[in-house]
């Protein structure tokens, strides 16, 4: 079910703002990709190319390649809604549908995807919510908005409607960044967690939970405000945060910049 | 995952899609067969074929998509068409209307129209003009302005500045439902005051304050706007320097949201001119010169409109002055229209933010 | 517009913040002040005035006619408002006003809302501008001119519409049509709603420009087409915008006058049929009756113009109500 992205050669537009540049990277099925970098330069950008979200936005458009296994997610061929459907995301601010309950907001990816039983659609919102750790904390009150619930509760359940449609893989956009820390230290266990059976790739600022949740970082780096971002290098979360290979990066984690 | 239920997942990412410029080959094709089979059936009336295509064009595309995309796409896809529809639907009246404007109005529109009463002309004769009912409505217009700009500024600086508690809810409210109030209510409150009860004539001077009492609310509900974007920063900078809060209204928060409020007071301007019941049930209408508001029976434009169409039978001299007179109309509008939007626009960065 | 956002704008009272000694200067700076407050609340509360005014003066000279009336006022199928006693009934008016109102909004709705989708979420962005601006203009053409096109362009193109309707749905009754000018009410419906068109779409616009776009891209990031997203992120949201949208456009219809006055061939009746000329509107019937109406008759108009007021207050103020309950539901969840 996991999947691995092979980028290679990525270049990415907003209108005529180049917003990153010649990014090619791999990424390993089964483990947590973190990508950290001072603001700006264009993680969360790359992240949204990964499930074609980036040309939502007005006037963005890419180039290169993105193999998913062995499929060209920008080949003409493709269709986003099926890649989208494919690879899940996570974003920045927990995002329930507000005029949904809990229960509609994980069954909502599935009622897309074809015609489900009740009993079947039950069963899988059910493990979607285990899956998010989330179960226990709603399993009365599943009719309930899910704008009720706590910011961290919202952002699982997040998770949960991400997951019930059993995506090859999941991007998270800075899940954490509007969170109080102990939500935030029940999303890093449930990361944890999900690598078992998803690749993710997560987007943070916040060094300490690359190094925590992370198999692998990409560190991103940009010359000057206004330049494209780049890939400056990706290794091994230990070696990254240890003993890495590019000055820079060494200065970013540090704290010498960013 | 030895799970019952699992979801379907799609075989591949790769979807057969229709290939480009499908939809206008499905539009080609569903009004060449709507035409046809209107034409076999003997269908005389245009508008079936037109369905019939309409219609035919919906189905092909969902049968299309379905059989090749699948049957999500193909609902994406009609949504798409019928959105569009609804689209091409919605300009056909405004060309229409401002094409059969021009083209009609431009018969007998020039300078001698502009410049002549319909003094001694007789409806069914050619030639008069609109230049009593043009003064009729500046001159209604302009002292409706005139009455309803401090009213309603003030108004809208009480509800901003000052505003708390049951009399600001209450002003607030009451300004929404006066937005509502239908202009020929607005008329018939003013003959009932001023005409029927205080015992005046019919004037433009009436005809005024009925067109100033719907004015107003749009004139409060533009300015409140306005002023709310003006930053408190700048009201604190200036109190804090001793001003006194009314001079601070007057000097600094005003002038800064003054290009906006311009804009809503033409905007407010634009739409009184084109009311026509009002001044029907208290300007009377005339055709002769009568440059005094406050004394006898005035012309006005919109009222001029109506009375030469309503004694033209649909042709004649003085249909087309009805239609000569309604681009007049349109084009001071729409020109008020513009030139508040420009205003609007070279004065945002200032008092936006 | 509630009012704990205003307190939010407001500065506070001077007096915290001018410190000043209490020697020369402060009274005028207080009487300036005070000055300015009374002229600012004298004008709010003007307007209240003015609005009690419309409300008592309707009904003083309702009142005076109503007390004459030889009808019913409510179910006489007449009006001989001069006439001495005078007989006049608001039942046709009543029928007609609701009817071709309603045919507006059945019409105008859906395609207001298509055209805000349209602009929002489906027309190119350099198209979206300019159209919208188009809009804005449709907004603005004199009612008049309307009525002028109406007959002009609308009357002799629905021919067509109306033998087809006949030919195929006559047999309800509603729809069906004796060939005389298609100067009814249902016309009248029509034009309406392309004159209510600019401002069900203005609001409605407004609304899909507020959704937040986190919700949209939930919805995309689970897989759905653009179509899905409408319909899951979307149109929950701006469900009650398109409501008081409705009520806004509503409330135009139901007091329109010149259009109506100038396409509708009236008469004091109601007929089952639609599609056949007559019946009337309380705008309509206001400004075609005004100018051989006596004292008397202008006050029966008078009359059938307070109907009208408290409808078009009742629609409004439901417009409002919906409108401010949106910015609280929103405004939770933002």
């Amino acid at each position: 079910m996991a999947k691995r992205i092979d980028v290679s050669g990525l270049t990415a537009y907003y209108g005529s703002h180049k917003a990153i540049e010649d990014i090619s990277m791999t990424v390993e099925p089964r483990s947590v990709t973190a990508f950290i970098g001072p603001s700006g330069c264009g993680k969360s950008t790359f992240l949204r190319t990964l499930n074609r979200m980036h040309e939502v936005t007005p006037g963005g458009r890419v180039e290169g390649k993105v193999l998913l296994d062995d499929e060209n997610l920008y080949a003409s061929s493709i269709d986003p809604v099926a890649v989208r459907r494919t690879v899940g995301m996570v974003f920045q601010r927990p995002n329930p549908f507000p005029t949904m309950s809990i229960y509609d907001n994980v069954a909502a990816g599935l009622r897309l995807n074809g015609s489900y039983r009740k009993s079947e659609l039950s069963e899988i919102v059910e493990k979607s919510l285990k899956g998010a750790n989330l179960w226990n904390e709603v399993k009365d009150r599943l009719n309930k908005p899910g704008s009720g619930l706590s910011g961290g509760q919202q952002q699982r359940l997040c998770i949960a409607r991400a997951i019930a449609v059993e995506p090859d893989v999941l991007l998270m956009d800075e899940p954490c960044s509007a969170l109080d820390p102990i939500s935030t230290l029940a999303i890093e266990d449930l990361i944890g967690e999900l690598k078992e059976r998803f690749t993710i790739v997560i987007v943070t600022h916040n060094m300490q939970q690359a190094a925590r949740v992370s198999d692998r970082t990409a560190f991103f780096n940009l010359a000057a405000v206004g330049e494209p971002g780049k890939l400056i290098e990706i290794d091994e979360t230990e070696r990254i945060f240890s003993n890495p290979s590019v000055q820079a990066t060494e200065d970013y984690i540090s704290g010498r910049f960013g | 995952m030895s799970h019952a239920a699992t979801t379907p997942r799609p075989k591949s990412l790769k979807t057969a899609r229709l290939p480009r410029g499908s939809a206008w080959g499905i539009a080609l094709l569903s009004v060449l067969l709507g035409s046809g089979i209107g034409l076999l059936a003997g269908l005389g009336n245009k508008v079936q074929w037109g369905l019939l295509a309409a219609l035919l064009f919906v189905v092909i595309t969902y049968t299309a998509a379905a059989a090749v995309e699948g049957r999500r796409q193909a609902r994406d896809r009609v949504a798409t068409s019928v959105i569009w529809v609804t689209f091409v639907l919605a300009v056909i009246p405004l060309a229409s209307l401002l094409y059969e404007t021009v083209k009609r109005g431009a018969k007998v529109f020039d300078g001698y129209f502009l410049g002549h009463s319909m003094g001694v002309v007789a409806d069914t004769e050619p030639g008069g003009g609109i230049y009593h009912a043009i003064i009729g409505t500046l001159e209604q217009v302009g002292l409706a302005t005139v009455m309803s700009v401090p009213l309603g500024l003030l108004t809208a600086i009480y509800l901003v500045e000052y505003g708390r508690g049951r009399l600001a809810k209450a002003v607030t409210f009451f300004v929404d439902v006066m937005t509502g109030v239908p202009s020929i209510v607005a008329g018939l409150f003013v003959l009932s005051f001023w005409i029927l009860i205080l015992g005046f004539d019919f004037s433009g001077f009436a005809g005024s304050l009925a067109l100033s009492i719907l004015m107003i609310p749009v004139i409060v509900r533009s300015t409140e706007e306005m002023l709310k974007l003006v930053p408190n920063e700048l009201r604190e900078a200036s109190l804090a320097l001793g001003v006194p809060k009314w001079r601070t209204i007057l000097k600094v928060v005003v002038p800064t949201s003054i290009g906006g409020i311009t804009t809503g007071v033409m905007l407010a301007v634009a739409r009184i001119t084109g009311e026509t019941a009002p001044v029907l049930l208290l300007v009377w209408g005339n055709s002769f010169i009568n440059t005094n508001p406050f004394e006898g029976e005035q012309a006005s434009l919109p009222l001029y409109i109506y009375q030469q169409y309503a004694n033209s039978s649909g042709e004649g001299a003085a249909y087309d002055r009805a239609w000569a007179a309604s681009l007049a109309l349109i084009a001071f509008v729409m020109i008020l229209n513009l030139v508040a939007r420009g205003i609007a626009r070279w004065k945002a960065p200032q008092s936006g933010r | 517009m509630d009012i704990s956002t205003k307190s939010d704008t407001a500065p506070p009272p001077p007096p915290t913040v001018v410190p000043l000694e209490p020697g020369s200067r402060r009274p005028s700076v207080r009487l300036g002040d005070r000055i300015f407050l009374g002229l600012s609340r004298g004008s709010g509360i003007l307007l209240l005035l003015i609005m009690a005014a419309i409300a008592c003066f309707l009904a003083y000279r309702a009142a005076l006619v109503l007390a004459k009336n030889d009808g019913n006022f409510l179910t006489t199928f007449e009006w001989e408002a001069n006439g001495d006693p005078p007989v006049f009934g608001i039942a046709v008016l009543a029928f007609g006003t609701v009817v071709s109102s309603v045919i507006a909004m059945v019409i105008a709705v859906p395609v207001a809302v298509g055209i805000a989708l349209f602009l929002t979420h489906y027309a190119p962005r350099k198209l979206s501008g300019p159209i919208g601006y188009a809009i804005d203009l449709l907004a603005a053409v004199p009612s008049i001119v309307y009525g002028l096109w109406g007959v002009l362009v609308l009357v002799p193109h629905l021919n067509g519409l109306y033998g087809w309707l006949d030919t195929y749905f006559g047999w309800t009754g509603i729809l069906d049509w004796q060939g005389g000018a298609p100067r009814s009410l249902f016309t009248v419906g029509i034009l309406l709603a392309i004159m209510i068109l600019p401002i069900v779409t203005n609001v409605s616009r407004e609304v899909f420009r507020q959704v937040p776009l986190a919700h949209q891209e939930a919805a995309l990031a689970l897989g759905a087409t653009r179509w899905e997203v409408i319909r899951m992120s979307v149109l929950p949201f701006g469900r009650s915008g398109i409501i008081s949208a409705s009520m806004l456009g509503l409330g135009r219809a139901l007091g329109e006058t010149m259009a109506v006055a100038t396409v509708l061939s009236p008469e004091f009746v109601i007929r089952t049929s639609l599609l056949d000329p007559g019946g009337g509107t309380f705008a309509q019937n206001i400004a075609s009756k005004f100018s051989e109406a006596t004292v008397q008759g202008q006050d029966a108009l008078i009359a059938s113009g307070l109907v009208l007021f408290v409808i078009t207050l009742l629609v409004n103020g439901a417009a409002r109500a919906i409108i401010a309950r949106r910015k609280e539901y929103s405004g939770a969840n933002a």
